[in-house]
């Protein structure tokens, strides 16, 4: 369940740096603004007068006692450094180490550098993490299941899989690399009328679509959610092609 | 000397090739500076607003090589408005209008639009290379000019600069003539790329030494090109994911097997680690290897790739290489001359993996070090006496704690003392950034020691105007000075004047001058603009007393630039 959570985080964009500037990011009236990396226009030290740095080194002497005794020098550095301006607060995040201030331009990492970093680090972190765990839902099944699309290759494991999951039902014969052989009329009328269980998925224009039709790898990118239908409700995804061919006949 | 004819003395002068010589003999008398100016190709210009098109373009009639840098060097970190200037168009304009033969513009931190380098590709038939580094404002149209229209380019090189990439189709307007190409660099870019246009390229390029991809160019494609240039020096992958299962992976593995001449590396933007080893033969003769791009290895991948490195020159690379990783390099570079090793993660300031130990053991295992840019978790003073003695050939030294105030961990003492050896042991050191806890005493060592210094930068750091005032005395070849909130004011800003006519520029920001003391300054001085960039709003221009945000003052022949944007008050 978590990992379904995640994934709808990790949706929101790749914003790495925390939650707590996402949050920041509604606040446009306030001058409270945060210096994001490579963030254009909207970093530059013209906001934020509130919070002092003597708070922020306040915070930074709580964290241990070697820095507290420390504390001449940088008492010093506080009358001298009333410089409020380019300091942004990360406001505390419990998941994050506290008060470690968001200074504008600091530390001296071109912005290109920075921005590429940030991308790279969002998106390793998704592919890794990548699970495609759906739902799946059977007719008639008392609740629900999920499954890791990824951990699959084929439709065939797909369907080893699910069958385990919930007793009898079958996919049918796969075709070669996996896609039903539409031309074979009477295979797939046969499936559909008899009373296995078929597996139907929503897509992500929120269709449902028989499984099966397309590559395993476009499955998997595009599937939302797996229900496995009874096969004689299932007739009414049929490919229209076949539509076409059960009017004829 | 005068008793030489021009004709003896041209070719003389074509031997002196360093822009500081050639200035130097232009000064020596009105027919030295006449020869000069008519047989110098090659200008530098290391701010665009200190002259104008007009001016170079009378006194150096035979010009083929221009570098232009724009925007202060701070602009890299976001301190200065995208739109403040460095525009590259007029240059262009008045150069198109000239009879100057440009054949080669190289670009720092200027605001290059696609009009500038459409004019560009279309007004100088000789064009042969075009150098782009932390640019910004064109999009791949703009390429897409250059690529059509410049029929003998010999070099594309775009490093670190902001595209908006409209997507492949730039790469097919090299036309099937353009058989020129000796380096290619696209790095930068982040859209998709025709790849059959690519191939084709490099096919019909037989004097392609410098070939660098960006992340949309998969393993195949890479594989693929470098089985038709085996010739080349210089490679920079782009995606390097194979599968190692694959054809693909083999044919790569005998494809590097015949790149014999790569001496440097770069890129593996993503990067399917276990792969690395199909690269080992090629690293015995590195000697450049840049992976600080490459967030995708981890530190033992790194390190195994650096055991095999063991004529590296130049090494830059990521943090997550640790101190055990920075020794591993340290007993197997003995080549070593510069080391950059920047933040894996530049906003998770403490959560560096280097620390001063990494460093130390670098020092002493790499005697030929002269170049360090390094960005850690702390640093202590009896580490950076170490480094002093151990190498003392700095001419550039960049240190950078990440917690920029951060004191010495051990003592907490600031690190005037660390620094202060490293000026006093390394007098040929020409560039040096701080940070961490620095008191005035660090600047008493900079005055004294550092004399040939051009250019310092300060963050966070002294006490007083003391400290910039020791700077100001004592660097006297100083050219460059950038400084951020620093308690420096008035009373240092104004003490000498004349010495900013010695220097390039000065940048302070978040310190202590004041309107007035900028107003004064840009009085006394007419040869300097003094820019109070002013984007806060809330100044009033009377208010004298009031702080200066940013305040940029830089020596200039021709006055007050034209093209300030409303933020910017020239005084």
């Amino acid at each position: 369940m978590e990992v379904g959570l995640k994934m709808g985080m990790k949706g929101g964009g790749l914003n790495h740096v925390g939650g707590c500037e996402k949050a920041k990011m509604g606040f446009a009236e306030t001058e409270l603004r945060l210096g994001l990396p490579g963030g254009g226009g909207s970093g530059e030290g013209e906001v934020v007068r509130k919070r002092g740095f003597s708070e922020t080194v306040d915070l930074k002497l709580n964290l241990s006692s070697k820095e507290s005794s420390g504390m001449d020098a940088n008492d010093e550095k506080v009358k001298v450094l009333h410089k409020e301006k380019n300091l942004l607060p990360c406001a505390t995040d419990p998941a994050k180490p506290p008060a470690k201030a968001q200074v504008v331009g600091w530390p001296p990492v071109r912005s290109f550098r920075k921005n590429v970093l940030a991308t790279q680090k969002g998106s390793s972190e998704e592919s890794s993490e990548k699970a495609a765990f759906v739902k799946v839902s059977m007719d008639g099944a008392p609740y629900l299941r999920k499954v890791d699309l990824r951990m699959y290759n084929s439709y065939q494991d797909l369907s080893d899989a699910l069958a385990k999951m919930f007793g009898s039902f079958t996919i049918g014969n796969c075709g070669s690399q996996g896609m039903k052989d539409f031309m074979n009329e009477s295979k797939l009328m046969d499936l559909l009328n008899d009373s296995d269980y078929v597996p139907t998925y929503e897509d992500k224009d929120g269709d449902w679509m028989l499984v099966g039709d397309v590559p395993w790898e476009m499955f998997v990118e595009s599937c939302k959610r797996l229900r496995i239908m009874k096969g004689t409700e299932a007739i009414g995804l049929a490919p229209r092609a076949m539509e076409k061919c059960k009017n004829r006949s | 000397m005068n008793y030489f004819p021009d004709e003896v003395l041209e070719p003389v002068f074509d031997f002196i090739t360093s822009h500081k010589d050639r200035n130097s003999v232009s000064l020596v008398c009105k027919s030295w500076f006449k020869i000069e100016r008519y047989s110098r190709q090659r200008v530098f210009i290391g701010n665009c607003y200190s002259t104008c098109p007009e001016r170079l373009i009378a006194r150096f009639p035979g010009l083929k090589s221009l570098t232009l840098k724009g925007k202060p060097h701070f602009a890299d970190f976001n301190l200065v408005p995208h739109d403040w200037g460095g525009f590259l168009y007029p240059w262009i304009e008045a150069l198109a209008k000239s009879r100057i033969g440009l054949e080669e513009l190289r670009l720092k931190r200027m605001v290059v639009s696609d009009e500038s380098l459409e004019l560009l590709s279309k007004s100088f038939v000789n064009f042969k290379s075009l150098v782009l580094v932390s640019c910004e404002g064109f999009t791949t149209d703009g390429l897409a000019a250059i690529a059509a229209n410049c029929r003998f380019l010999r070099e594309l090189d775009l490093q670190e600069n902001e595209v908006d990439d409209h997507r492949g189709h730039w790469l097919s307007c090299f036309p099937e003539s353009c058989t020129s190409l000796v380096s290619l660099n696209f790095a930068c870019l982040k859209g998709e790329i025709n790849l059959g246009a690519l191939e084709r390229l490099v096919a019909r390029s037989p004097n392609l030494k410098s070939l660098r991809l960006n992340r949309a160019v998969p393993f195949d494609t890479l594989e693929k090109l470098l089985m038709q240039a085996p010739q080349l020096l210089d490679l920079g992958t782009g995606s390097y994911v194979p599968d190692p299962s694959s054809e693909a992976y083999n044919r790569l593995k005998s494809a590097i097997q015949r790149c014999k001449s790569i001496r440097s590396l770069s890129g593996f933007l993503e990067v399917n680690p276990r792969c690395m080893s199909a690269i080992y033969p090629i690293c015995a003769n590195l000697t450049f290897l840049n992976l600080s791009y490459a967030p995708g290895l981890s530190g033992n991948e790194l390190t195994k790739l650096i055991q095999h490195c063991r004529k590296l020159q130049r090494l830059w690379i990521l943090d997550y290489i640790g101190d055990k990783g920075l020794g591993v390099v340290a007993s197997t570079c003995k080549e070593l001359q510069e080391l950059r090793v920047f933040p894996t993660d530049p906003l998770g300031a403490g959560n560096a993996a280097v620390t001063e130990e990494g460093l130390v053991l670098i020092s002493a295992g790499c005697p030929k070090l002269n170049s360090l840019l390094y960005f850690c978790q702390q640093m202590t003073n009896a580490a950076l006496i170490t480094v002093a003695k151990n190498c003392p050939n700095f001419i550039c030294f960049r240190l950078c704690i990440l917690d920029p105030i951060k004191p010495d961990p051990v003592t907490n003492r600031p690190l005037d003392e660390g620094f202060g050896a490293i000026v006093e042991s390394c007098e040929g050191l020409k560039r040096l950034s701080l940070s961490g806890l620095l008191s005035d005493q660090v600047f008493l060592y900079i005055g004294m020691y550092a004399k040939q210094l051009e250019m310092l930068s300060i963050a966070f750091a002294g006490d007083s105007d003391e400290g910039m005032l020791y700077v100001l005395n004592g660097c006297k070849k100083l050219r460059k000075l950038e400084i951020r909130d620093s308690p420096f004011g008035n009373a240092a800003l104004l003490e000498d004047v004349g010495k900013y006519e010695t220097m390039r520029s000065l940048w302070m920001s978040s310190c202590e001058v004041t309107l007035g003391g900028c107003k004064t300054l840009a009085e006394k001085m007419p040869s300097l603009s003094v820019e109070i960039i002013n984007e806060s709003q809330q100044m009033e221009f009377s208010l004298d007393d009031r702080t200066v945000d940013k305040m940029y003052l830089y020596r200039t022949l021709v006055g007050h630039r034209k093209d300030a944007p409303e933020f910017v008050w020239i005084l």
